[in-house]
């Protein structure tokens, strides 16, 4: 399992890193492996507004659908649109493939690469 | 007594035996002694396949077939060619279920993505679903696929079909949304008055073409309105009919539904027919029901699958847009066979004659004083006024044999021809009507 | 295979219809499509082969067993496709004058006179097209009820067990309600606890199975339905599973105040490869008024109190001419013979596997049962599909896999009381030999089916780019 050291982490297997003022968010490698091969990510709409913990987009695999949560309390500043035609990007490069940008305020009890690492060993078992 | 069971005595103490239990009433142990029946219910006593056979007969026989059908409104009598059904009277087809095991339903699966595309093509849109149950519930379907958090009113033409404008009407109480409907003027959606009424909460705009008296709606200009406003723009389309009228695609629409009972289905009463449901790659992953994609196996050949399934009630439960999971494969499988069989020169025949005869028949009946009700384009259906009633009118086609059209209210009649009708069946029934 | 599409030839075709005996009128061309639809223009011998090539490909209940769970995948009688073909059925307007179709409203009463005896029911309606539109409808009659008792604003949650049909959920959400999902005990029964602590003011009712999905019959139910009423919600029956229970136990007696049925599984109507099927819509008394009326809005008022219409004029008619057929061949005597022996057969199926599978719930079960592969998928990667697949091999329908989702690895199989010891026992040994196989050779197994038409197809790509019609470019 892929974890890169410089992210943080989600309990919901969600990934963010800060950049230029925004939190770029996308789903971890644990993620996509356990989903399976995805079909189709629901994006949000640009200027949508959630609060940390909320569903603001949804993957489909063949036979189930996701929500994926943000750790955001804010508002979607840009969307990888580039996910409507190539969804397999999210199974191929977890990190790179992100889902969106936010702007707003970053959830506190965020898990660092090592404490991700050790809770999916927990979940696992 | 017919059960269909093919066990005797012997085998069931055998089997009971293998279980490791008594009685038959031991399998049903965790059912409580209050509530167990120990009485047959009150049905009467089994029959023989020939006494049931006689008695459906004779309900049969105390109904009225007409020779002649002058009524259409929303069910319409047209020739169907004898292979529809031979066809979907096949035993396989007939028994088998969704075709969940892809492997061993091919020729299932097949048949639906074939009328998939024959529904494309009639409408002139990009993507149809395996059906639904019929043209009222389709509406239904397609006015909740419009809706979403900012948008959720949807504005109907009054002048949809009657059943259309009260399912619509169910579903929207159900779900708690707003349905407005749109009036008429000169027996066409007034769209002055849409208008006035599309707003930035309306999520859609339903129009039937042809409308509920036949009349070609104005459907681009309809949908224009709609799209200034941003709302999605539904067509409710007759299926023959949309054969030789401009296509909803070219009129605007977003989504197409219809009755799809003209192709192919008698009248039997009102069921089972077909709703059919198309639209465009926009709005594909919120169209309810079935849909049937083609793909490759694991060897390389083409192969057919129920896909984008994520989309329904059995994977995403409570947040599916749609509880639909049966839809009408047989009835959408005689609407493939009626269209592979008549082709594209016979489904428009079949328009083209139903039509003219309808066109006919108001130009004869105007001449007994029987004036059209509204000017304009009409397709197979026209209302006019009955001098002599509604009633009496009626009455004297029904001595003739003859159904004829649909008593609106006392004096106007709502007209329908079809290519069943011979010039000289229609002038028989003016001949009766110039009696009355 | 080819499409029909591709069998099409320019100007190929048959003349169905005569010349027309009247002038053509001529349309404005604004009014007029462009181009003629793109439907193939082939002979009637072609489309003839084309469909017979099709049913090769395909597979329904004359073709062999197919114990396919939550399905009720029963014998369909001849005599009911001969009935529902008798022209005073199939040639009648649904606009016709009530004094001129007698055998039809004849034909709906007596139908809704004994699938009201059957359930315990005492209104009926058999407009709604479909199980899951009988569900829609029965739960719109408990929202309605609310409602007019001045309630519909506070009864907002409809309470579903997790063991449920997907529709059930998607049923409430329809409604507007919200769905409270509560959790199963290991044999699939309510939690009489869980549902003790979901009820309460806001409770507009609760969708069960009974027998649940899991195949057992709830010994609690009347308890479960008393919970309910007390806290002033409503409760629905799914009747999907009535097979094992019609003539033996009434949901009317088990405290239901409404229920769909499914002409299409119980009553022995044809499936025909998704539908049309029925879904008769029963209810107590005093939620009568709400039905749907049986005429068509175009020719009836409907009443106030109403819920409307669920679909246009009187519902899938031949369906429940098969169906009322179906009934007066059975009878009295019939009706609980035929549950009765379907869940003997399930019992007797069950009993002959249990010491090669493993059962979701040991003992006894109602017409179907679950099997779990989730051990072996630990232990050696064999799935329920897999076992499903080699099953098709043998000449079978698989059992219903994946389902209830409280099982993992599930297999759920209902013989239906329409096999013979005979068809049971080979079933079984092929079960057997499919296990043992797969369990021998994994990596195969993931291969099968390897007699189909067709290999396992691509389901991922068939999602990912979806290819939805046939279209001239791409041949």
């Amino acid at each position: 399992m892929n974890t890169p050291r410089e992210l943080k982490y989600a309990k919901t297997h969600e990934w963010v890193k800060e950049e230029d003022g925004l939190y770029v968010i996308g789903i971890t490698d644990y993620a996509q492996d356990a989903l399976g091969s995805l079909v189709f990510v629901n994006l949000p709409e640009l200027d949508d507004e959630f609060e940390a913990g909320d569903a603001f987009c949804d993957v489909e695999s063949v036979k189930a659908v996701s929500d994926v949560m943000t750790p955001i309390t804010g508002r979607v500043v840009e969307v990888n649109e580039a996910l409507l035609d190539a969804p397999e990007l999210l199974n191929e490069d977890p990190y790179g493939a992100w889902i969106a940008k936010f702007e707003g305020e970053i959830e506190e009890d965020l898990l660092d690469a090592e404490e991700y690492e050790e809770f999916c060993e927990n979940e696992a078992e | 007594m017919a059960t269909y069971l093919s066990l005797s005595e012997e085998d069931r103490r055998r089997m009971l035996d293998t279980i490791g239990i008594a009685s038959e009433r031991d399998l049903y142990r965790d059912v409580p002694e209050d509530l167990y029946l120990n009485e047959a219910p009150n049905l009467p006593s089994g029959k023989s396949e020939m006494e049931v056979l006689k008695q459906m007969k004779g309900f049969a026989a105390k109904n009225r077939v007409f020779s002649t059908v002058l009524r259409g409104a929303g069910a319409y009598r047209h020739y169907i060619p004898q292979i529809v059904s031979e066809v979907i009277g096949k035993e396989t087809f007939l028994t088998a279920y969704t075709p969940y095991q892809a492997e061993i339903s091919q020729g299932i699966l097949q048949s639906i993505f074939e009328y998939q595309t024959m529904i494309c093509e009639l409408t002139g849109m990009t993507v149809a679903n395996a059906s639904v149950y019929d043209g009222a519930t389709a509406a239904a379907e397609a006015a909740a696929m419009c809706r979403d958090r900012k948008r959720s009113k949807v504005l109907v033409s009054e002048l949809a079909h009657p059943d259309v404008l009260a399912v619509m009407k169910t579903y929207a109480w159900a779900a708690g949304c707003e349905l407005v409907l749109v009036p008429a003027k000169d027996g066409k959606t007034d769209a002055e008055a849409l208008k006035e009424l599309v707003d930035e909460k309306t999520a859609g705009v339903l129009v039937q073409q042809p409308n509920f008296y036949g009349m070609i709606e104005d459907a681009e200009v309809l949908g224009e309105i709609a799209h200034e406003a941003g709302a999605k723009y539904i067509m409710s389309v007759n299926p023959i009919a949309a054969a030789v009228l401009k296509t909803p695609a070219d009129c605007g629409a977003d989504i197409v539904v219809g009755e799809g009972q003209p192709l192919g289905m008698p009248l039997s009463w009102g069921g089972p027919y077909l709703g059919f449901m198309a639209t465009g790659k926009d709005l594909m992953r919120k169209l309810p029901g079935r849909i049937v994609g083609e793909t490759v196996d694991s060897e390389g050949r083409r192969a057919f699958v129920l896909t984008l399934q994520a989309r329904e009630q059995h994977i995403k439960r409570e947040k599916a847009g749609s509880n639909i999971c049966s839809n009408e494969a047989l009835c959408a499988m005689a609407a493939a066979v009626y269209c592979a069989a008549m082709g594209p020169q016979g489904i428009q025949n079949a328009a083209n004659s139903s039509a003219a005869k309808a066109h006919y028949l108001a130009e004869k009946l105007e001449e007994i004083g029987y004036k059209k009700a509204y000017t304009g384009e009409f397709f197979h259906e026209f209302v006019t006024e009955a001098p002599k009633g509604a009633k009496a009118a009626l009455e004297a086609l029904k001595k003739a044999d003859i159904l004829g059209g649909l008593a609106l209210d006392e004096n106007h009649i709502l007209w329908c021809a079809t290519e069943m009708v011979s010039k000289e069946e229609l002038d028989g029934a003016v001949a009766v009507l110039k009696e009355v | 295979m080819e499409l029909i599409f591709e069998k099409s030839r320019p100007g190929r075709s048959h003349a169905y219809l005569p010349a027309c005996d009247v002038p053509a009128y001529p349309f404005a061309k604004e009014v007029l499509r462009e181009e003629a639809p793109g439907l193939p223009e082939v002979s009637e011998n072609d489309v003839a082969r084309h469909y017979s090539a099709l049913e090769r490909r395909a597979f329904g209940v004359n073709n062999g067993f197919y114990p396919l769970g939550s399905c009720t995948m029963k014998y369909n009688p001849k005599v009911n496709e001969v009935t529902a073909a008798l022209e005073g059925f199939t040639d009648v307007h649904p606009l016709q004058d009530p004094e001129t179709v007698p055998g039809s409203l004849e034909v709906l009463n007596l139908t809704k006179q004994y699938l009201c005896e059957i359930t315990g029911m005492e209104g009926m309606t058999l407009q709604p097209a479909a199980g899951a539109h009988g569900e829609l409808t029965g739960m719109m009659l408990i929202k309605r009820y609310h409602e007019l008792r001045g309630e519909g604003d506070k009864r907002v949650k409809v309470i579903v067990p997790d063991s449920s049909h997907g529709t059930n959920p998607a049923t409430g959400t329809m409604n507007g309600l919200q769905v409270v999902s509560i959790p199963s005990t290991a044999d699939g029964c309510v939690d009489l606890d869980a549902l003790r602590a979901a009820v309460g003011e806001d409770t507009a009712g609760l969708m069960l199975t009974n027998p649940n999905t899991l195949g057992i019959f709830d010994k609690n139910i009347t308890e479960i339905t008393k919970i309910i009423h007390e806290a002033g919600g409503l409760c629905y029956y799914d009747g999907a599973n009535l097979n094992a229970v019609m003539g033996v136990v009434r949901p009317g007696d088990m405290g239901f105040d409404c229920i769909h049925l499914n002409l299409h599984k119980t009553f022995s109507t044809p499936h025909g490869g998704g539908g049309p099927g029925a879904g008769a819509v029963g209810c107590k008394a005093f939620l009568a008024n709400y039905l749907p009326v049986d005429g068509s809005s175009a020719i009836c008022e409907i009443p106030a109190e109403s819920i409307g219409k669920v679909r246009s004029f009187q519902g899938n008619f031949l369906v429940v001419v098969r169906a009322l057929t179906y009934l007066l061949s059975l009878g009295k005597e019939g009706v609980p013979a035929s549950a009765k022996t379907a869940v003997l057969n399930a019992n007797y199926l069950k009993a002959l596997l249990a010491d090669t599978y493993e059962m979701a719930n040991p003992g006894l079960c109602m017409h179907e049962f679950v099997m779990t592969m989730e051990k072996e998928h630990k232990e050696c990667g064999v799935s329920a599909l897999d076992i499903a697949k080699g099953l098709l091999d043998e000449g079978m329908h698989a059992p219903t896999i994946y389902f209830p989702l409280i099982v993992h690895e599930a297999l759920m199989a209902e013989p239906t009381e329409t096999e013979s010891p005979e068809t049971i026992e080979a079933a079984a040994e092929i079960f057997k030999k499919v296990y043992h196989a797969a369990i021998e050779d994994p990596e195969a197994a993931h291969h099968w089916p390897a007699k189909a038409a067709i290999s396992r197809p691509d389901e991922v790509l068939a999602a990912r780019k979806p290819k939805l019609r046939w279209a001239k470019e791409e041949a």
